[in-house]
């Protein structure tokens, strides 16, 4: 700094030197230099503002028409209109999902001077919940101030009263009508219909904005979730003109949304609720299949919960107590439960011992009490002491003999076993129209290398064959390969939807179903398999089920252990047998032409005879008088068309 | 006691305000256009209470800047000079190398306090230019041309760099004021000129994508109406709707529906348009020239040649801004950001620019005797 300044004063000096009034000379010519110049650009800046003003004028004065047309323009509102959504029906017509008016409370925060304040006000007019104003902060977040907001969805029609009287004490808030999903049979169908709730930022990423503009809510889960694009619709939309308060002032053009098509199930609500109730309670899964095509008659997964409590956002509290309640109710039994199948397997593996030529279904086995892999001391009991002597197929199934089974899967080996079960639709989904579905496990050399890197054993094998070991299957495999059993080894997708309405007024239309696949090719097999099926109903383990009932009912038992007699928990859980077994019935009837197939599984029951098919006896006493009926008319028409042929 | 002080403090300000000391048609023309502006604001911010408060703080401070600054006399600037203009080129170095900002580095974090060193330069810039040019011969030669045009070039380039093509554009600008005041021939500003020109394809080599879409958007707009071409498109129909008379305080349609892009900030020229009209428009213009023309008005009765270029060039870079801005929102000049003077919301401008005015206050408190 210094030496700056010092140089500064040095060349002054210099100048200096030059004489005074030289130095005074050139700082006048400066200063005039300076002001001509000061001029100059002032007049330049003075010519660039005039250009600049004359564009403004051009702009506001020439183009003015045109740009207030353009700004006029910018004043019209598109507003999507949101569809109604497509209902759901059982097979009977009976409303399963419903749209229903409802009534919430909505705030403009613009018009709300003090918002903490007027909440607390209002929370004593209409109780508002924690819940509630975390979710309001939410939804405001992304909305401009004068865009109203949801604060408290589905007021009583006391609450709508409380509010009208008080209500010129909330400027800003108002009651809005508006559709609410519904279920009115609550949790009866919450795993099969499954519900509704909001657009979360996971759905957005997915969802075509377009499509969901205006509507605010989706399926996730359930048929509500698979059929989501049938019945969502199309939106509408409204093209209004705005004041500079955003208030609509008229609509200048409108066109409206089409609703979502109308589903119905091929679900018979008969069965569906007569199988509840005899369940009382009691952990499990039931099925219902048709077998002449794969329409799920019945989906039963116990214990349940009421699906109206997700549609609006589901409280903390709530859903806290769902996940802690026993039994697990969130969970979906029918698709992801898993159950060891123990003998209901049986007739499968006879089955598959036919189909591959390894047994004739005369063939016999001796019956000793304990059969052995040759050269191995390792016994695998029967259930009776000394054995059941020589049996043939339908004996072995009718009295459950582990023998036969064990030798039909030892002599078929472990890798044609897993291929022919896998056939029957084991350890893969089964392609029902729901999410979410299980796989099981079917037993194989690559199941065991993927799951444990270790190689197979042969005895594995042997207690595969009745169903034991590494099996696990959901009871929807388990009633679909039940109903492939019934319909004769043709093979079909389970289900649920039947008809679509399309639009209001037209009639609903079938929906075509996947075409089924042949995985039984011979007759004489499965007809020697459901003889010993019904065997099992009128002389075997469930035996008295098809008291007073008109049809021939072939079913199975299976009785599966929980807990492996070598685990630790055997002997530390309370050894009741009710607690230690999983009990399941497969069953199907007519058996000459089968028009129903039906699984039980109990999570815990004394054995599937005794628990589990009573249960499927009170599923078929409901799908009776129906079936009666319908074979009534089919007999009437065949009768009438061949009279007068003949 | 308290009387005592209170008429200590009001002989204090008449002081700071009353003496000769501030120009008072100049300082009344601030304060006339700071109220339009902050009114201005609280129709754009849709009536912000906060956002007007807290802009009227910064202008507050501002003045306080400028006020301060006023009380140096424009010897101690001048001695200053070298050592703000070394200090605010090392910020823009230690900017390029360490600085952060979104998308763009122009912002220095220093725990505290994050500013843009490139503002600094919209005063050191002049007054380097000023310092050098006086007690050279005057008009200048080439040999002081080259000086001042290494000056001016080491930190618009490092600005630009950044990328603030705006902010370096004002910079180098706010220099050659300095160097066409001093009287360059005007012959040699033609040939300058017509240098600049032949340089202009070769410099479009050098421009961002984003900044060559600007200039390209302002030659056809409506060819991406929702993308670069919606701020011109929605300015022009702001101002173009405002017709003569203007929609009316708060009735413009285009910034309260929310078409008008960074309606406070740099496009707050467009609000004003539409709700005050061609009438605003041209009262708003003379404003700003009444004040350009009572500066350089104080630039010519300035002491010495430091004291009058540089009083010179800031009045005529306040020109730079009103112009790019006002371009900018009738769709003559691409989008750049240059706030509007004392109007645009914003904290580092309008404070910088206050600056310059208290360097204006002082030239004219020391300015020669007899001369006003």
């Amino acid at each position: 700094m210094a030496g700056l300044r010092f140089r500064r004063r040095h060349r002054s000096a210099i100048s200096w030197r030059g004489g005074a009034a030289k130095r005074m000379k050139e700082a006048h010519q400066e200063a005039a230099l300076f002001r001509r110049r000061a001029v100059a650009g002032f007049l330049l800046i003075v010519l660039a503002l005039t250009a600049l003003s004359l564009r403004f004028a051009w702009l506001q004065i020439d183009r003015h028409d045109e740009f207030r047309a353009r700004s006029e323009a910018n004043r019209v509102l598109t507003r999507p209109l949101p569809p109604a959504r497509g209902l759901i029906y059982d097979r009977n017509g009976v409303l399963l999902a419903e749209n229903v008016a409802a009534f919430r409370l909505e705030v403009t925060p613009e018009q709300v001077a003090d918002m903490a304040a007027m909440l607390q006000a209002l929370a004593r007019v209409v109780p508002i919940g924690e819940d509630d104003v975390a979710r309001f902060n939410n939804l405001r977040k992304g909305k401009r101030s004068y865009q109203s907001v949801p604060l408290r969805m589905k007021l009583s029609e006391e609450e709508i009263a409380r509010f009208s009287v008080n209500r010129w004490a909330f400027p800003g808030v108002e009651v809005v009508p508006y559709l609410t999903r519904s279920y009115p049979l609550g949790a009866e169908f919450a795993h099969t219909v499954g519900y509704v709730g909001r657009i979360d930022s996971e759905d957005l990423t997915r969802l075509d904005k377009g499509d969901y503009a205006g509507t605010t809510h989706v399926g996730k889960t359930g048929v509500e979730k698979y059929y989501e694009e049938r019945l969502h619709g199309t939106p509408g939309y409204e093209k209004v003109e705005v004041n500079a308060d955003h208030r609509p002032l008229r609509v200048l053009d409108r066109v409206a949304p089409q609703p979502g098509q109308n589903l119905f199930l091929s679900i018979d609500i008969n069965i569906q609720e007569a199988g509840e109730a005899a369940f009382d309670g009691r952990p499990g899964s039931a099925v219902a299949i048709d077998p002449r095509n794969g329409e799920v008659l019945a989906m039963i997964s116990v214990p349940s919960f009421d699906p109206n409590l997700f549609v609006n956002g589901i409280s903390h509290a709530d859903y806290a107590a769902l996940l802690a309640a026993p039994g697990k109710p969130l969970m979906n039994r029918v698709l992801r439960g898993n159950y060891i199948p123990g003998s209901t397997m049986k007739p499968f593996v006879g089955l598959a011992g036919l189909e591959t030529g390894i047994r004739k279904p005369g063939d016999t086995i001796l019956s000793v009490g304990e059969f052995h892999i040759p050269g191995q001391s390792r016994g695998y009991r029967d259930d009776v002491r000394g054995g059941h002597g020589r049996v043939d197929l339908v004996q072995a199934i009718a009295q459950s003999v582990n023998t036969y089974f064990y030798s039909v899967a030892f002599d078929m080996g472990i890798d044609r076993f897993s291929e022919v079960m896998g056939q029957f639709g084991f350890g893969r989904p089964t392609g029902i129209d729901l999410v979410g579905e299980g796989s099981g496990v079917l037993p194989s050399r690559e199941w065991k290398r993927g799951r444990f890197n270790q190689p197979w054993y042969p005895g594995e094998t042997v207690i595969a064959g009745i169903g034991q070991g590494y099996w696990v299957v959901t009871p929807l495999q388990l009633a679909n390969a039940t109903a492939m059993l019934a319909g004769r080894g043709l093979r079909h997708t389970p289900r649920l939807l039947r008809e679509v309405q399309r639009g209001i007024g037209d009639a609903p239309e079938r929906e075509p179903a996947p075409p089924p696949e042949q995985v039984v090719h011979r007759e004489g097999d499965w007809l020697a398999v459901e003889r010993g099926m019904i065997e099992v109903v009128k002389s075997g383990t469930a035996r008295g089920i098809d008291r007073d009932f008109p049809y021939t009912i072939a079913g199975k038992t299976g009785t599966a252990e929980r807990y492996s007699r070598t685990d630790e928990t055997w002997t530390s859980i309370s050894t009741s047998a009710i607690e230690r077994h999983q009990v399941l019935f497969e069953a199907f009837t007519p058996a000459e032409d089968p028009r129903i197939a039906v699984i039980v599984a109990l999570e815990a029951g004394r054995s599937g005879g005794r628990d589990a098919a009573p249960i499927v006896r009170r599923m078929l006493d409901a799908w009776l008088p129906g079936d009666l009926e319908r074979e009534a008319g089919r007999n009437a028409a065949t009768a009438s068309a061949a009279e007068p042929a003949g | 006691m308290i009387d005592e002080a209170i008429a200590r403090l009001g002989y204090r300000l008449r002081g700071m305000v009353g003496r000769p000391r501030m120009d008072l048609p100049l300082l009344g023309a601030l304060l006339l256009l700071m109220g339009i502006g902050l009114v201005t604001l609280y129709s754009a911010s849709d009536l912000d209470r906060g956002q007007v408060l807290a802009q009227a703080l910064r202008l507050l401070l501002g003045l306080a800047f400028m006020f301060a600054i006023a009380r140096v006399p424009p010897l101690v600037l001048r001695n200053w000079t070298p050592w703000l203009y070394g200090a605010s080129v090392l910020l823009l170095l230690a900017v390029a190398l360490l600085g952060e900002g979104r998308g763009a580095h122009r912002w220095l974090d220093l725990g505290i306090l994050r500013f843009q060193p490139s503002e600094f330069l919209k005063l050191s810039m002049p007054m380097m230019v000023a310092w050098y040019l006086n007690g050279r011969p005057l008009p200048p030669g080439w040999a002081t041309l080259a000086v001042v045009g290494i000056l001016i070039l080491i930190p618009a380039a490092l600005i630009a760099e950044q990328p603030d093509l705006g902010t370096a554009l004002l910079v180098a600008a706010s220099g050659a004021f300095g160097v066409f005041l001093a009287g360059l021939a005007w012959w040699r500003i033609g040939a300058l000129l017509a240098a600049a020109a032949a340089a202009v394809p070769i410099g479009w080599q050098f421009l961002h994508d984003y900044q060559k879409n600007r200039v390209l958007t302002l030659l056809d707009p409506e060819a991406d109406p929702l993308g670069n071409g919606w701020h011109i498109i929605q300015s022009q129909i702001a101002v173009g709707s405002g017709g003569i008379w203007g929609k009316g305080w708060h009735r413009g349609t285009q910034s309260r529906l929310e078409f008008l892009p960074e309606h406070t900030t740099d496009f707050i020229f467009s609000v004003f348009a539409e709700e005050w009209g061609l009438v605003g428009v041209l009262l708003l213009l003379a404003l700003y020239v009444f004040i350009i023309a009572r500066c350089l008005w104080i630039a010519a009765s300035a002491k010495d040649t430091y004291a009058r270029l540089l009083a010179g060039s800031i009045s005529m870079a306040l020109f730079v801004y009103v112009m790019v801005n006002g371009g900018m929102i009738a769709g003559m000049l691409p989008v750049v950001g240059v706030p509007l003077p004392l109007m645009s919301y914003g904290g580092t401008s309008a404070v910088s620019i206050l600056a310059g005015f208290g360097v204006l206050m002082s030239i004219h408190a020391h300015r020669k005797r007899g001369a006003g």
